[in-house]
This record gives structure tokens, sequence and C-alpha cells, in this order.
């Protein structure tokens, strides 16, 4: 491959010399433009060395001369938003809940606010939606362990279930079979019962008067549940952890003891009141 | 390649009183290469019909769009009074009585369908008119070339310009026209703000360094690139950046307009003496006035070419030659191809403009027009949509019957508030319930309030027994009522349940 450049006879310029094949490579040069906007680059990229933060180093990094800070610009963009929504913030912090509700400016804000508290703290256990799941309950039906109205929601919210504050929802349902309470055998006898109480078929054995005996103060008489005491209505279709036999079994021989966290420290006023209005409205509450 | 054009071999006459110009073709055949930095075109002020209607196209279409903004019309209280105004924080498009909402934008659409239909109509009809004289490019291009002429002087005194060494008075005329040049380019960015807010205020605000720093950069955008095409880049975006051109020969066929030279008339060319008879050669004295008036610097004589902007200056040009030499005019002419052939074979030329392809984009043109006149005409000021809930599809509650979530958006295009009836119909024993609704009633019917030109969105929980959904599945009708009777809409939804084996 010679190297040395020659003219070209067709068009006249001159060669690199490279030839491959017999193809010949012309020597035309860059366009000026092109090499201006080149050199134009090389000077802006040292500039933005200087100017803006660039070079890794073992603990940190340069820090420009401007002080650009993309965490500094996100904080400020926070505390901007925050103030953005100091105002009408306040007033869902401040108005009873049932006005928040019947207010549209407050409930559009607060709708808002819930839906996406809800998706950053709620949502790991009720489901996207509150459609809940095992264990987990649902918020979208008409079935509320603590009571669904707006201020029971809020309480809940406030004070979690078995969670670390004073005044934390707390129910003891005895695990009839590890406490030696009952019998497997009575323990059927009274799922048979509870499971009746649902689908209204005729129970079996005596599950009456065990359940009369050892259930009826939370549960009632009828099985209509107490959310005084965070007691499930069993009377109705809605199951929190199954309705099938073996599951209702599982659940009165070794009891169930689900906890939510309490949120009244975690988040601020208007959030929390916004939550509440927000899962008072999935549809549950009403 | 400047002695390789020849002054010293032609004659300074192409013929009694007319001027031989040293004129060549940017595209010449002979002179193009792989690779080849741009021919700097100097166009020569033409004269006649086509040059008068160009620069009344040029004032009508700049005075549309300079001014456009400017004009006002009354809308109420509350309500931009600008004819024409993209109101982009009001999410609003006022052209003088029609208003645009955000989900209409579909008439930006059909009137992009619309337009692209005329366009070919008339493409197919006469050529490239559009570009020859209404295309921005041309228009501004057109203009910056009468500054440049106003400034410096007509083709050659240019010419002589360009290659004379700088001087101050060469850099005097050169800096005049640079600032002109932005001057127009500025006014034309400036121009295009005023379409998105109030034109007075906006300038005023301009003025006083107070408007938004978008109008700023807008301003700048614009007239730089305004600067850049139409001052700099001229004929170039045509030919190298447009697409239209490479489109349009699939528009065009045998029987459309076109600019053109008639070889059958003009062959074989030459300088003509006085008294020499025109027996025996061609009428074109090759004086090569057409190259010098033409914008984008080619020779119609070559034929068509993708460069051909078709604006008729160069017919302008020749027409005069061939008044001053006592020829008839249209040696070049608008034509068809099909026309040329005719006129070369000796035939009798027809023109026709009812071929399929026209009658085609005719019909396409009003049916599109009517369909957007009839969408605009029927359109309601009153919107409803339904968005059901997907997760969950649907609820069961502890009494078995089962609940289904929807989103509601009433849309109150009105320019007062008003308050909507919601009946629920077609699912028996159902019962409706609106968060945030004034009144909660519980007979599938549930009052909704919703203020002047807004959309409200409201959460609607609508319960029905198990029977009402026998196969999993049933169709409902949503339908809001003004409270005046004055207007209704519907959505036909569906109610989910529980899916039976």
């Amino acid at each position: 491959m010679p190297t040395k450049g020659e003219k070209d006879e067709f068009s006249g310029i001159e060669t690199t010399g490279h030839e491959w094949d017999g193809i010949r490579e012309l020597d035309n040069p860059l366009p000026r433009w092109w090499v201006w906007v080149w050199a134009i680059s090389i000077v802006w990229a040292i500039a933005y060395w200087i100017v803006m933060p660039a070079w890794p180093g073992l603990t940190g990094h340069t820090s420009g001369v401007i002080g650009y800070s993309q965490r500094a610009i996100v904080a400020q963009r926070i505390d901007d938003a925050k103030t953005a929504r100091g105002p009408i913030a306040a007033r869902v912090a401040a108005a009873p809940l049932d006005q928040i509700e019947r207010d549209p400016e407050l409930l559009t804000f607060a709708l808002a606010a819930g839906a996406s508290a809800f998706s950053v703290n709620c949502v790991q256990c009720h489901g996207s939606g509150g459609i809940g799941a095992k264990g987990f309950p649902a918020l979208v039906d008409d079935a509320w362990i603590w009571g669904g109205t707006l201020n029971e929601i809020e309480r809940t919210l406030k004070v979690g279930i078995r969670a670390n504050h004073p005044e934390t929802h707390d129910n003891q349902m005895p695990a009839f079979l590890t406490d030696e309470l009952l019998t497997e055998a009575e323990i059927r006898d009274v799922a048979r019962f509870v499971q009746s109480l649902s689908d209204g078929t005729k129970p079996r054995g005596d599950g009456a008067a065990l359940y009369a005996d050892n259930c009826a103060v939370c549960h009632g008489e009828t099985g209509q549940g107490n959310t005084e005491l965070g007691a499930p209505r069993l009377s109705d279709s809605i199951w929190l952890y199954g309705g099938d036999l073996a599951s209702i079994i599982e659940t009165i021989s070794r009891s169930r003891a689900g906890v939510m966290p309490a949120w009244e420290d975690r988040l601020d006023t208007a959030t929390l009141r916004s939550l509440t209005v927000y899962v008072h409205a999935l549809g549950g509450g009403l | 390649m400047d002695q390789a054009a020849g002054l010293n071999v032609a004659p300074a006459q192409a013929a009694n009183g007319v001027e031989r110009i040293d004129a060549r073709a940017v595209n010449s055949p002979q002179q193009r290469s792989l690779y080849k930095s741009r021919d700097k075109v100097y166009p020569k002020l033409a004269h006649g019909t086509f040059r008068r209607l160009k620069w009344l196209v040029m004032l009508v279409s700049l005075s549309i769009y300079y001014l456009t903004p400017w004009i006002r019309w009354e809308r109420g209280p509350d309500l931009p009074n600008q004819a024409v105004l993209l109101d982009f924080p009001g999410r609003r498009f006022y052209f003088f009585f029609i208003e645009i909402w955000p989900q209409e934008v579909y008439y930006l659409t059909g009137l992009l369908i619309l337009a692209s239909l005329i366009l070919f109509l008339v493409t197919s009809l006469a050529g490239r008119v559009w570009c020859g004289y209404a295309c921005p490019q041309t228009v501004w291009t057109d203009l910056f070339v009468a500054v440049e002429r106003f400034v410096e002087g007509d083709r050659n005194a240019r010419i002589k310009l360009d290659r004379s060494k700088m001087n101050a008075s060469k850099l005097a005329r050169k800096s005049v026209k640079h600032l002109i040049w932005i001057l127009i380019a500025a006014a034309t960015g400036g121009a295009w703000v005023f379409y998105f807010d109030n034109a007075p205020t906006l300038a005023r605000d301009l003025l006083t360094l107070d408007a938004p720093f978008v109008a700023y950069l807008f301003i700048g955008i614009f007239s730089a690139t305004t600067y850049t095409l139409g001052a700099l880049a001229r004929e170039q975006v045509c030919t190298y950046m447009c697409p239209w051109p490479r489109i349009q020969a699939a528009l065009q066929d045998e029987h459309s307009l076109v600019v053109s030279y008639h070889p059958e008339r003009g062959e074989p060319r030459g300088p003509h003496k006085k008294n020499e008879p025109w027996q025996g050669r061609g009428h074109c004295v090759d004086c090569n006035q057409c190259v010098a008036v033409c914008p984008a610097g080619i020779d119609i004589r070559d034929g068509q070419q993708l460069e051909c902007i078709s604006c008729a200056l160069c017919i302008d040009a020749c027409n005069g030659v061939m008044k001053k030499v006592g020829l008839p005019a249209n040696l070049i002419s608008y034509d068809t191809l099909a026309g040329i052939e005719a006129k070369a074979d000796a035939e009798a030329v027809r023109y026709r403009f009812v071929r399929p392809r026209t009658v085609i984009y005719a019909v396409l043109i009003v049916v599109v027009g009517l369909v957007m006149a009839g969408a605009l005409v029927s359109r309601s000021d009153l919107d409803l949509t339904i968005q059901r809930d997907r997760s969950p599809l649907y609820v069961a509650l502890s009494d078995g019957s089962i609940r289904n979530g929807y989103t509601l958006k009433v849309l109150n295009k009105n320019h007062e508030a008003k308050s909507f009836a919601l009946r629920l119909e077609g699912l028996p024993g159902a019962s409706l319930q609106v968060i945030g609704a004034q009144s909660l009633e519980q007979n599938a019917t549930a009052v909704l309030d919703v203020p002047a030109d807004k959309l409200r969105s409201f959460r609607v929980y609508v319960t029905a027994p198990p029977s009402s959904v026998p196969s999993g599945l049933a169709q409902m009708t949503f339908t809001i009522e003004d409270n005046d009777g004055d207007s209704t809409a519907s959505y036909r939804g569906t109610f989910r349940g529980p899916g039976r084996e």
C-alpha cells in the first residue's frame, strides 16, 4: 500500500496515497465549518470541566466553579413544591374530614395527594387500588375490621395495628389449639358453625354452643363482628384469611395477628388526612 | 472555473440590444462533481408579470404573518380577545369564532390533511407553484435578495463587489446588508411569539424586558433560523434540505403545468446579428438572461430539474428579450410536457386539467372539508367520558352485591357554571354513589356541579345485585343532563361481576 500522495487524474484532487484493490482515497479537506465545530467542541469541553462538577476522585469529585448540584436543585424543587402546596395543604389539615369531601377543590387535592401517598406507603400490602390480598385487608369492599368511617380510617392510619404507638389498635384472639383451649374435634365443629354463619348452611355437631362460649364475646352472637375490638364480622362473605374449612380451622387453632405500622409520626397531617379521604373514596368507606 | 465561463470568447451582445450575460447553471452537467462547494448564485432582478405576482404574494403573505396576531376578537369577560391565539397555559386554541380544546386537537390533523390534499391538487395542476410563490423559504429568500440588491446593487455590481478587495466601502455595504437582514430576521422571530400570547401586552413586556424567558428564547431561535435559512442558505434549502421537490415528481405527470423551455422553437440557439434572418435557426439568442435571474441558479433550457422551484422569473426575463428582438413571447412558458411534445410534433395542444388524479384530489378535499365542517358544527359544548376501574375489576360486598368503580369526566365548555343530573339506566336494582357530588342520592341519580369552562372528574360507584350481571357482564348507560334540559350526554359502558362457569 503506497503512502505517497499523487494527483488523481479524473478529479484533479490529491489522493491520500491509500489504495484498496485499485480504489484510491481522495484527500478532500473537511468542510471548514466542521473543523470549527470540532475546535469549538474541544474548547467547550475544557470549559465544562472547569465550570461543572466533572472529575471523579477517590473521595468525591471536582465541584466546579459555579457550584452546580443536581441534588441541591432537586431539594430546592421539593421545597418549592411544598411551599406551593402549603396553603391548600394547610386547609386540608385543618378542615373537618367530611367537609374535605364536600369541597371540590379540597377533594381534588386530597384524592391526588392521597393516591400518591398510597402508592408509596400502602400498595406493598394492600395492593394497587387497595385490592388487598390474603392476610391484607382489601380497602375497596365494605368489610372493615376497625371501622370504615372517615374518623375510624384516620385513627387506624395514625395508630396502626400492633404497632409501636401508645394507643395502637391491638386485639388478641386466642390460639385455641396451641393454647389447649379446645380439642381438634371441637375446633372442627366451631369452624363448621362459623362457616354456616356466612353461607347459611346447617351446622353439624355442637359448634353453636362452643361458639357461644368462646367466640361470641368478641365476634358477636350472630357473628356480626365488632369494630371497637377489631373483631371481624363472620356472617358476611368476605374473609381475610380464606373462608374454606381448612383456613377457618387454621385461624381458630393458631390465631392470626396482622400488623400495620402507625403513620402518625411518619406522615404529616395533610398527607395523613388526604390518605384518609383517598382510602374512604376507594369505595370501602361508603 | 471563472475563465472557463468564457467571458472573452462569447460576444457581448446576444442580439441587437440584448446583453449577453456570463451566467452558468450551478448544476450544469459539465461542472457537476461528487464533492463541490457552493456556487454562489447572484439572481438578477427580473421585470414582468410573474415578478409582479411574486411581489404581490410576498406583500400579502408577509402582511398576514405580521398582522394576524394584532387582530382583536371580542369573546366576553375573562377570555382573550385576540382573534388568533395559541394559548398553551390556558390549553385552548382560538381562531376567530372557533375554540379548540385539547381533546379536539384532531382538527389540526384534519387541517394538515386538507392542506396536503390542496397542495397535491395544486401541484398536479400547476406544478410547484407553492415552491415558486408561497413557500415561506421562497418569500423570505426573495425579501433578503431584494435587500441585498437594494444595498449592493444588481447582479453585476454584486459580483464585482464580492471580487473586489475588502475596503471601507465594501465593509460598510456588507455591514448594512447584514444589519437589515438581522432586523428582518428579528422581526420574523418576534412576530412568531405574538401568536402565543396577547400581542399588545407581550410587545410592551418585550420592550421593558419583562417578558418571560421563553419569549426571548424563541425570538432568538426563529431569528437565527430565518437569518441562516433565508439570508445565507437560500436555494440550498430547496435543493438539499427540503423533501418536497423529491415527492412532487410523484404528483406531477405530463399534463401538469411546468415552467419549460420550448426547444422545438429555441434550437439551435446562438447569438443573433442585426438584420440576420431568423430562418434556419432557433429563437434562443443564448443571452443567459434566464439563468441570471434564476434564484436557484439553474438553466431551464437543460429541461425539467429538481432544483427548479417554478417561480417563472426566467419566463419574465425571456419574454423581455423576445420583445426586444421582436419575436413572440413564451419561448419559456408554463406548459405541460404533453403540450411541448405536441408542439414539437406540430400537433394541436390539448390541456387536460380534469384527470383521474385531479378529480380524486378534488373529491377528497370536498369530503375532508365537509367532514371537518360537520364535526365543527355538531360538536357539543358538553362532553362526558367514563373510565372503568381496571383494578379491581369488581368488588363483592358483604351482602353479596357487586360494586364497580368508575372515573367520570364532565367537560363543561359553556362559559357559565352548570349543574348536571347523572342517571344510570339499564341495570336493574343498581344504586349510584358519587364521591364529592353535592348530594348523594341513592336512587341511581346524583347531581354533579361543574364550573364554567372546566373539566371536572368524579369518582362514581355503582352497586348492583348479582342478578343484574347474569353472565359476568352487563351493559348500562350513564346519562348527564343539564339542569335547563338544554344539553345531554350519554356514555354506554359495561358493568362487570364474577364470571359464570
